[in-house]
């Protein structure tokens, strides 16, 4: 094994802080600087400096989405935002109804906490999503009932990279009177959002998704009609009252200038990634049985998920080693689980097992792509040569109608 | 997930990689596990008249721990008689191989391949 670290194709799962980024950041820490205050101190020069920054952080947040500064409130990440943004409106409305909607590929924190709220006494309707892992819009507009208070559903998958029309699905909300609430962890800053175009009421940010730090998000609350919250963390009744709990400035700090550069160059980074994402799927495509997971067009540019039949997904990430990728296949946990949401789009077990998400970046070079194709060629082939199922297929035979001895 | 040095040589190396003629009398072929649980392994022997194994390969589809298990069971079944062979538990596969809780499974599906190669051997004669 070499000492050298892998070459990181984990985007989506996490991001390092940009230099930019972690220099502001390190200015609202320590005496020395003296921006280390609380913004909740109203009476002297400590408190005020940090709202300051605290403020222009909001304004950056807003502005990525087109919202107003005052329809965001601070959290510790989207986890934390689809927590509040679903159980704050189910515990807030649920006078007027107990329906939800969502669908199957979404993330876990809005599945758990639907889950938690079925428990509650609420209903869920868990969409399955098309086998390009988009939403059938008139398959959504069948759930609505009278009861129906929210409808919840992510703006870009994590597996898949696909991107919902949330617009449309905005305007189907809009119409019924019901409230949409997005989870836009996975595109902030990396496709256009505007929550007033795409009647958005409710919509969860990450900072550390793009370029900023871990254990930071917000949650944009509309003002206009007024969306209504309970709250989940209760105490000094901070961000009016909807999440109390002492401003982290420097993670704000971080979160606002992320999200800044993110609006600045948003335009010519898409247009890198979406170039090197090509190179890299070219690169692969000349491979034997190799399938492209969730619609391409419809798709973030970063965002590569691709499955590798008859090879087994996690000596595949043994073989990619020198690879930081994610798998489809939960293999390294106790569960044998394949990924749920390439279950979801109607993907067999072994193709969700065999599925791997290359996520590029800020960071990523042609060089880094160039090396990611060699090795999965040569790993590729090493495996299939050790596989039974590739040698089967080879000889014609249909693995659907073998009659396995499952264990 | 960290693997054992045995594990990673396995993988690496596998011993043994390869196919027998399933038509000959001689060759008996175990294929256990399932492509939906992550891994199938398939294990022939070729039996000597006097009832030893003379030779053995595989092939596997699964993660290294079960390339690592059925490669070294290649290794162990030959020069073994059946009933030797038979008597190979999954515990020594897991001992040698130092596999984790979570990868136990491997060891007992490299045990269920020698005894279902053994069964198509001696369901041939």
């Amino acid at each position: 094994m070499s000492m050298k670290k892998p070459i990181y194709f984990d985007y989506s799962a996490t991001t390092p802080v940009d230099p930019r980024v972690a220099e502001k950041m390190c200015h609202f820490l320590t005496m020395e600087d003296g921006l280390f205050g609380n913004a909740a101190s109203r009476s002297h020069q400590y408190g005020w400096d940090a709202e300051t920054a605290i403020e222009e952080a909001r304004r950056n947040v807003a502005l990525l989405i087109g919202a107003d500064p005052r329809e965001i409130v601070w959290t510790s990440g989207a986890t934390e935002s689809d927590n509040l943004a679903i159980k704050g409106v189910a515990q807030f409305y649920k006078k007027k109804g107990n329906h939800i909607i969502t669908c199957k590929t979404e993330h876990k924190a809005v599945l758990d906490t639907c889950r938690h709220l079925e428990r509650e006494g609420f209903e869920v309707t868990y969409l399955d999503p098309e086998e390009n892992g988009l939403i059938d819009l008139a398959k959504l507009e069948a759930a609505m009932r009278d009861e129906t208070i929210l409808v919840s559903l992510m703006h870009v998958n994590n597996e898949i990279g696909v991107i919902q029309d949330v617009q449309a699905i905005g305007e189907l909300c809009r119409g019924r009177k019901i409230l949409f609430h997005v989870d836009a962890a996975q595109s902030c800053g990396k496709v256009a959002i505007d929550v007033d175009a795409m009647k958005i009421d409710l919509l969860s940010m990450s900072a550390h998704k793009i370029y900023g730090p871990k254990g930071m998000g917000a949650l944009y609350v509309r003002r206009k009609p007024r969306v209504r919250l309970e709250a989940q963390m209760h105490g000094g009744g901070h961000e009016r009252g909807m999440r109390s709990g002492t401003l982290a400035t420097h993670q704000i700090v971080g979160m606002g200038e992320a999200f800044r550069l993110a609006r600045e160059e948003m335009a010519s980074e898409s247009e890198r990634l979406r170039m090197l994402r090509d190179r890299l799927l070219n690169g692969l495509s000349d491979i034997e049985e190799v399938y492209v997971n969730g619609d391409l067009e419809r798709r973030v540019p970063h965002n590569l998920n691709i499955s590798f039949n008859y090879v087994e997904g996690e000596s595949l990430m043994m073989a990619l080693a020198d690879l930081a990728v994610s798998s489809g296949s939960a293999c390294t946990s106790a569960s044998l689980e394949p990924s749920y949401v390439l279950r979801a789009l109607g993907r067999s077990d072994e193709l969700a097992h065999s599925s791997i998400r290359f996520s590029i970046g800020r960071f990523t070079t042609e060089a880094d792509v160039d090396h990611a194709i060699k090795l999965c060629h040569d790993k590729i082939q090493k495996l299939r040569d050790l596989s039974p199922l590739w040698d089967m297929h080879k000889e014609g035979i249909d693995l659907s109608t073998v009659q396995w001895s499952a264990h | 997930m960290a693997y054992s040095d045995k594990v990673m040589d396995h993988y690496e190396n596998p011993r043994n990689v390869g196919s027998f003629d399933n038509d000959d009398a001689g060759v008996g072929t175990g294929m256990v596990g399932a492509p939906a649980c992550g891994d199938v392994m398939r294990l022939q022997i070729k039996v000597s008249e006097e009832g030893v194994i003379e030779d053995a390969c595989f092939k596997t589809y699964g993660c290294g721990s079960a390339i690592a298990s059925s490669s070294l069971v290649t290794e162990w079944v030959k020069g073994k008689t059946l009933d030797e062979a038979a008597a190979i538990k999954n515990s020594d596969i897991a001992e040698e191989l130092a596999l984790p809780p979570v990868k136990i499974h491997c060891s007992v599906l490299a045990e269920d391949a020698i005894k279902a190669a053994i069964t198509d051997y001696k369901s041939k004669h």
